[in-house]
């Protein structure tokens, strides 16, 4: 039984309702770029709630430390030196799950129960029950799982579900020194928002706007981008992501069309020798081989 | 074994051994593999000792099956040149479904359907070991969008080829007195010159 402040909304591989009773409020973290200082206490706090410790990489000319998301580095700083109006732009985006309302991962798990939303948007995977075949990372827009070598399970951002449950802010957001990422209700974090882009349009950043993509029902994870029209720019933040429609085909209604399809084949044999019979060796052609030995 | 001396000789023991590690493995894929195509199907993964074992072992036996039936395919690809004559066969295929096959075209070792099965199946275990490769995350890292078309083609065809086996299975149970040569490779005189009278005349010299 999950935690009762956790009530699920959906379940991988699962298709009958998720206990649902409950009503609760949608979360969500707000990471707002433009007071991110790039200090990397969001990670530092990550490793040490999470109790995981990445291997020492080593430097590849930036300040990307580690390099990419991997099973032990849940959220990494991804740093971009961009030109802009003739000036240079250092935008910091702290990449990790977006906890989308319609995820990729979940939609793409075969595994019943491996992938959890819990009604107030988490989601989380399960490890116990993942199997390591990486659909989750086929299905995810935003190339967030990552499989473990050590142990072939996926592993990605929980949102500090745990921390969630009771009452707590995720550690990353607890241990950011300029309130760059805020946490709370997603309604309290939308209007927080808004008044943050009201205050970067007054300082010149026309464009600036909430990352709330809709093309995945919305995240539970959103930024504040000086340059909305253009996410791109944040070492490719996705324009306008969506669970591609490969995964849809495959994993949408591709899966009973064809469970249905491959039933009517098995049934129909049945049916045909039911209503045709067997198709015997006729007994004039039995005989005739008889007659030929008798010789 | 030979129950009549007399019963014509249609597989040996290479060929039919051949078609059983096809047969057994294409089994085991189709069970794991269900198991991850659809909710309903995942209880099978038990019997492979869980998710994660079936996961760990798909693969593997689908490698044993490409191989496997590379070999059978150069064994039987020259007996499965389609003719005039299976052409025509297959266009009167709704007559043999009807259960009157006896005004059918004469038929060599194969007939038309069974030609046509072959090739459709080639081309199945071609494309499903391609896409398999692509989906084999143990050993192979392939962008995204070439995983996403391989997990759609891989399942595609996999359905498509189940729906074939249950064909192919059925028919040979149809088929009265065709299973045995699948078994100890034998059928008799009669069924060979009812059903594949060209080959019953090629091999009694007729």
């Amino acid at each position: 039984m999950a935690l009762q402040s956790l009530d699920i909304a959906r379940r991988s591989a699962t298709t009958t309702p998720a206990p649902g009773i409950r009503q609760t409020t949608e979360v969500a973290k707000l990471i707002d770029v433009s007071t991110c200082i790039g200090c990397k206490a969001c990670q530092a706090a990550c490793m040490e709630w999470n109790d995981i410790r990445d291997e020492v990489g080593s430097c590849s000319g930036v300040y990307d430390n580690p390099v990419d998301l991997t099973a032990k580095s849940w959220t990494v700083m991804r740093f971009a030196e961009v030109e802009e109006k003739g000036k240079l732009e250092w935008l910091i985006r702290k990449d990790g799950c977006m906890h989308c309302a319609d995820p990729g991962c979940l939609k793409a798990c075969p595994a019943p129960g491996a992938i959890i939303q819990y009604a107030n948007g988490i989601v989380d995977f399960h490890q116990e029950n993942c199997i390591g075949c990486g659909y989750c990372i086929t299905g995810c827009p935003f190339n967030i799982p990552r499989i473990s070598e050590a142990d072939n399970k996926a592993y990605k951002c929980t949102l500090c579900s745990d921390r969630v449950a009771v009452g707590q802010a995720p550690a990353c957001a607890k241990a950011c020194p300029t309130g760059a990422i805020q946490f709370g209700s997603k309604e309290q974090m939308t209007d927080y928002a808004a008044k943050r882009i009201v205050d970067l349009k007054s300082r010149g950043y026309d464009k600036a706007g909430l990352y709330d993509p809709q093309g995945v029902g919305g995240t539970h994870v959103m930024y504040v981008l000086h340059h909305a029209d253009r996410p791109e720019l944040y070492r490719g933040l996705p324009n306008d992501p969506s669970i591609s429609p490969l995964v849809s085909l495959w994993k949408g209604f591709a899966k009973p069309l064809a469970s249905v399809a491959m039933a009517a084949v098995a049934l129909g044999s049945l049916f045909h020798y039911v209503m045709k019979g067997p198709n015997e060796v006729s007994k004039e052609l039995e005989d005739e081989m008889e007659k030929e030995d008798a010789k | 074994m030979i129950r009549n001396p007399k019963d014509l000789k249609r597989y040996d023991a290479q060929e039919r051994a051949n078609h059983w590690l096809v047969g057994i493995s294409f089994f085991l894929l189709a069970l794991s593999g269900l198991a991850f195509f659809h909710p309903a199907f995942y209880p099978l993964t038990q019997l492979f000792g869980g998710g994660v074992w079936a996961r760990i072992l798909h693969p593997f036996i689908g490698v044993v099956m490409a191989l496997a039936f590379l070999v059978m395919f150069f064994r039987f690809k020259s007996l499965n040149t389609m003719t005039p004559e299976d052409k025509e066969w297959l266009s009167r295929a709704g007559e043999m479904m009807s259960g009157d096959d006896h005004n059918m075209p004469e038929q060599g070792k194969y007939n038309g359907g069974q030609k046509a099965m072959f090739w459709a199946m080639a081309l199945s275990v071609l494309l499903l070991f391609v896409s398999g490769i692509f989906l084999w995350r143990a050993y192979f890292s392939l962008p995204v969008d070439v995983v996403r078309l391989g997990a759609v083609v891989h399942s595609a065809i996999a359905a498509i080829m189940i729906a074939m086996i249950f064909v192919h299975v059925y028919a040979a149970l149809w088929v009265r007195g065709t299973v045995r040569a699948m078994v100890y490779g034998t059928v008799t005189r009669a069924w060979a010159k009812q059903h594949h009278r060209a080959w019953y005349r090629q091999v009694m010299g007729k």
